[in-house]
Parts: C-alpha cells; structure tokens; sequence
C-alpha cells in the first residue's frame, strides 16, 4: 500500500484515539471510584444510548472483517455466521436481558450467587467468565494485527507487533481511566462510525451494480471460479461428515453463545430498569439486523468487485476482503477515491477492534474485582478496594490479550469469535438458565455447570485439528489431536447442561425455596433491583 | 401515561428506601396480604408474592410466550442450519435468478427474528410490564414494612 492510505488511515484513526481519550477524562473528570460509577456506568444510560453501545460491543473485528471475509471466500457457508449472529439475540431478548438485569448488579455471577452459597459460584462463574473473555481478546487483537498488515504492506514483522502492543495499550488506558461511562461512549461513537462506514459501502457497491442484486450474485459466483456452487452451502463445510457436524456444531454454539458473553450481559446493567434493557436489546437487533445485511452485501461485493484470489492473496483467512473492496470502489489502488476510501475503513475497522476489546476488558475485570477478588479476600482480610482491583485486572488482562493475541496471528477472526461463543455457551448459558428457571438447581448443580462446560470446550479445543495435526494450527510440528471438529460446541454445550443436573440431583443439601423465590420474583418483576 | 416513558419508572428505590414520586396508585391486594408492618422476614415476603395470584398471572403470560418462541425459532434456526449440511442439494434448488432456497432460507431467519423481537416487546409492554411494576412496588412495600418491622 502507498505511502498516502497510510497516512490518511493514521490521521483518521489518531483522531478516533484522540475524541475517544477526549471523552474518557472528560467522562472521568467527574465521580470516579464508587462500583456502581466504574462496573455500570451510573446505570442511567437511555435504550437507544444502549442499544447503540451494545452493537458496537458486538459487532466486532469478527463481524466486519471475518464474516465479510469468509463470504468472499467460501461464498453462502459464510452466511451462516451472520444468521446466527443475528438470531442469537432471541434468546438475549426472550430468555436473559431484562431477568439479568434485575437479579445482578455487575456481573453473570451475580445473578447465580443470588440464590446460592456464594463464594464457590462466584469463583467459578468468575473463572469462565475471564476465560471467555481472553478467548474473544484474542480475536479482536489477530483483528488488529492482520488489519495493520495490509495497511503497512508487511505481512508479518514489527508494525503487527507494535499495532497489538498499542491497541492493548490504549484499551487500558480508557478502562482503568474511564470505566464503564466512558467505554459506553467509546462503544456510541463506535457504532455510528461503523454503521456509516457499512452503510456507504453497501451503497457504492448496489451503486456498482446498478441496483441489481441478482446480478451481484452472478458476478460473484462466476468470479469466484464456483460457480453456482458459491451461492449455496457446502464450500467451506460441505464434503466430509466431520466438516458438516463442524458446521452444525458452530452454528450451535453462536446461536447460544451470546447469551454467556460476559461483556454482553454487563450492558444490560447500565440503564435502570428491566423495561428500558428490554428496549436496548430492541434497538440492538434492529442495529444489528441491519448491519449483517449489509454486510452479506460486502461479503458478495467483495467477491464480485475484489475476487476471492486478490482476497486471498491478502490475507490467507479473508480478514482482509472489505478494505481491499473499498480500494476498489473508491476507483483502484493509485486513485484518490480508494486512497480515502480505504483509509476511513481501516480506520473504522481499528476503532471496531478497539472499542470492543474496551468493552471486554472492563467486563473482564469486573469478573476478576467483583467476583474473584472480592470471594478470596474475604478469606485474607481487606486489602485495596473492589474497583482499584478493577483497575489493576485491567491492566493484567491487557498484558494476556497481547501475548495471546501476538501467538494467534494466522487464524480467522470469526473463526476464533466462534470459538469463544462455544465457550460462553457450555460454561456460561447453563449455569445462567438453571439459576433463572428451574427451581431445584443447588450450589453443587451450578459450579459442576460452570466447570462441567467450561473444562471440555477447553480440552476438546486442545485436542483439536486448531491447535496442533493441521497446516494452519498452533503447533502444526507436533500431532495431539483427538477431536475431529473444530468447534467443540456440539459436545461441550450438552455436557455444560448435563454436569449441571447432575450436580444438582447428587446434591446432598437441597434448593433453597425461599432464595428460588426471591430469585424468581425480583426477575420478573424487578423488586429490589439496583 | 407513565408506562410510556422509561425515565418514569428509574426510581429504582432499594430496601428501606422511601418509595418516590413513581409509586403507582394502583395496588394489587392478592400480593399486598395482611402482613404490613408486622415483623415477618424479608426472605418470607418473596415466597409469599410468589404464591399470590398476582404473580402468578405475570409469570404464566411471560412463560406462554417465551417457552412456544424460544422452542420455535430455536427448532427453525436448527432445521435451517441441519438442511445447509445434510441436504445442499435442495438448499442449491434456484428459485428465480440468482436467488436459490438457501438465500431465502438465510433472509427469513432476518425477518422471523425481526418479527419475534416486535412480538416479543409487544407482548412484554401490553401483557407484562403495568403487572409486573406493581408487583414491584407491593413487594419492595412489603420489605420494607417487613424491614421496620424487624428493627
């Protein structure tokens, strides 16, 4: 890439860094250390406010780049990701969003505590929790460095090195500054950059094609050397029975996963009641709905404009099709269209990354302060305060994530988010489902739940063609594989649900019914809701 | 209408706390019960709301809703996904130009879930949310009744 997309994509993307930092001490300036202030934002965030901030939670590197990507590629089968992306928010919107809020205060073990011995489910909730969460850092921060790659022309090398190190910097530097009020803003500001950003392209690109969305479809199909074949399933995850039971297994795990990602739930905590977390999940799946639309769009324009040779060309995993369409749309590599063009999408697809990987790390921390912290110091008598901890987990979590994020340079992004929505749905959906609904669950029943998940989407994801006995793995030298499917969600998911019967019915004590009330009734009703 | 603006029901009033300007007049008597200010414990008032008619009408409407919605897009997301492996061939079937079954299949899990979220907040604003605000403000009254009593 020419020395201009650079300097214009930096210029762009220094100023999102700088409003952004701009709101976070102006936010900052103001309360600062009550827990209410850092882990909830003061809770009085409107539903549009919310339902904004939580699609730029949401809609990740993953969404913009990976999705897109794998379109580009693989045709229809990367389709499925948006459609369970997107559908995913039923179960947030029907099962989780408004009882959440009334049970919790600031995190997913807050609602299971409520009704149950409080100190071994919080540390374990807590424990999944962060491991959800380092696992989607991971793939905000692979986001990052693929994306400053084809900005600075160099696939591999410092620049990629130094663009994980500073997104994990400056995600610090807003959480432990500005908490919850300012990364709301932070995720606002993002939304609507993002939104825009995906709106203009979509138009260039109907524009392009005359409006026709059938003949987009045929230009990508024959483009892509598929065929008709690229406009139906089975590119990516057709043939073999494991890569179809792959493909079952994924699209189980992003349909239930969102419901256990704990930067998701913790938006919920930021507006006052359950009505108004009702209203922002509406607003979201509206914004949401909306953005995977256009983003199929792109997926197939980029294929059709682009060609999935150039794209792959790019970037092995596709993360790269959508800057590379907007080159191309803003009139080719050389133009000033493109130059522009291409500079506020890597921009935006910066600030994306950023944002996000914002929003889990406060909702990270939060689980290690308020959940961890708080369960092991009661043992050791006091130390600093809660959100002094925050602040430091923070900063803990960000040296992970850029370690993590540096080790998994070559996979794809959405890959990788399908993985961690695999994880949140065995460790994190049971236990939550359990606690708000079935009235005999017990202390056992809920730890066993959480570990009961939690330990074989782990070890199956050890023990599969990801991390080693495959070209494109961890360790492609060394061969420790055992599970066939890449995604572990099929198997893991059940057996999250089953330890957690079985926990409970091996119970010796048994469910508390005057705690399985309160529960049920503060759910549904908010009495007694911070 | 106070229902209609969610800045009017933030007074997220705690135990203890005088309940403000949002209190309702309306009261549901099965829920309120004869226990004002005597020394009952709060973890009892809970059980007690839970048993009342009151609650239990808001719970059923919430549950005559979601379980059937959940079961159904959930069954629909599943036959969608297990159709795109197990049978591609009718997934591939054209249907007018470019656009074959698996692309309507894809825009329809769009518009289903469109449709359930604006049924679902429909519901939830129509059947479930003047009940459940009530049942707020009787409860926590309860508690802090039950509270004053204990002190």
């Amino acid at each position: 890439m020419t020395g201009a997309h650079q300097t214009l994509s930096l210029l762009l993307f220094s100023g999102f860094v700088a409003v952004t930092l701009g709101i976070t001490t102006w936010v900052s300036r103001r309360r600062r250390g009550s827990a209410e202030e850092f882990y909830a934002g003061g809770r009085l965030f409107s539903p549009m406010e919310n339902g904004f901030a939580v699609t730029g939670d949401y809609v990740s590197a993953a969404s913009f780049l990976g999705v897109t990507g794998l379109i580009a590629l693989y045709g229809y089968d990367g389709l499925l990701y948006a459609v369970g992306f997107l559908v995913a928010w039923l179960v947030v919107l029907f099962l989780v969003a408004e009882l959440v809020r009334n049970v919790g205060r600031f995190t997913l073990a807050d609602v299971v505590a409520a009704r149950m011995s409080e100190r071994p489910v919080r540390i374990a909730a807590g424990t999944s929790s962060v491991t959800v969460s380092l696992l989607y850092l991971v793939a905000q921060m692979v986001g990052a460095g693929s994306l400053v790659a084809l900005l600075l022309g160099r696939t591999s090398g410092a620049a990629q090195v130094w663009t994980v190190i500073g997104v994990g910097a400056l995600m610090v530097i807003y959480v432990t500054l500005g908490g919850m009020r300012a990364t709301t803003w932070i995720q606002i500001v993002k939304a609507v950059l993002l939104l825009s950003g995906t709106v203009a392209l979509t138009v260039l690109v109907m524009v392009r094609f005359h409006g026709d969305v059938d003949r987009l479809l045929i230009t990508a199909a024959q483009r892509s050397g598929h065929g008709e074949a690229f406009l139906a399933p089975g590119l990516k995850y057709g043939g073999s029975w494991t890569a179809r039971l792959d493909f079952i297994s994924l699209g189980v795990a992003l349909v239930l996963g969102t419901a256990g990602l704990p930067h998701i739930l913790s938006r919920f905590y930021t507006v006052p009641t359950a009505r108004a977390a009702r209203r922002s999940a509406v607003w979201s799946i509206g914004l949401i709905g909306g953005f995977y639309l256009m983003a199929i769009v792109l997926g197939f324009g980029a294929a059709a404009v682009v060609g999935p040779e150039a794209v792959r060309r790019s970037n092995e995993a596709g993360n790269t099709a959508v800057p590379l369409l907007a080159l191309d749309l803003g009139g080719g590599a050389g133009s000033t269209g493109g130059t522009v063009l291409f500079a506020v999408v890597a921009a935006v697809a910066f600030a994306t990354i950023l944002a996000v990987v914002a929003g889990i790390t406060l909702a990270s921390s939060a689980s290690v302060a308020h959940d961890l912290y708080a369960s092991l110091r009661r043992s050791r008598g006091d130390g600093p305060g809660e959100v002094a901890v925050a602040r430091f987990a923070a900063a803990g979590i960000g040296l992970a994530a850029i370690a993590l994020g540096l080790l998994a340079r070559d996979l794809n992004v959405a890959f990788l988010v399908g993985l961690a929505f695999a994880v949140a749905a065995s460790a994190n959906l049971p236990v939550l489902l359990y606690s708000l609904f079935w009235r005999a669950f017990t202390t056992r029943g809920a730890v066993w739940a959480v570990y009961g998940g939690l330990v074989p989407a782990l070890g199956l994801v050890l023990l599969s063609p990801v991390v080693s006995g495959s070209p494109g793995s961890f360790f492609p030298d060394v061969d420790f594989q055992y599970f066939p499917l890449q995604n572990p969600g099929l198997v893991s998911i059940p057996l999250g649900f089953l330890a957690g019967w079985l926990g409970t019915v091996t119970s010796d004590e048994a469910a508390d019914e005057a705690k399985y009330a309160e529960t049920e009734v503060r759910s549904l009703t908010g009495a007694g809701a911070v | 209408m106070r229902y209609e603006d969610p800045w009017y029901d933030v007074q997220a009033s705690g135990w203890g706390e005088p309940a403000g300007a949002g209190t309702p007049a309306r009261t549901v008597p099965a829920a309120r019960g004869e226990h004002e200010g005597t020394g009952i414990r709060a973890r009892d008032i809970y059980v007690e709301v839970q048993r009342s008619a009151a609650f239990q009408e808001v719970r059923s409407r919430y549950r005559r809703f979601v379980v059937p919605g959940v079961a159904g897009f959930l069954a629909w997301y599943v036959a969608y996904v297990v159709a795109a492996t197990a049978a591609p061939r009718l997934m591939a079937r054209p249907v007018a130009g470019a656009v074959n079954v698996a692309m309507l299949a894809g825009l329809g899990q769009f518009l289903t879930t469109f449709l359930l979220t604006w049924a679902y907040a429909r519901h939830a604003r129509l059947r479930r949310d003047r009940a459940a605000l009530e049942l707020r403000w009787d409860t926590q009254e309860l508690a802090r009744g039950a509270q004053g009593g204990a002190l």
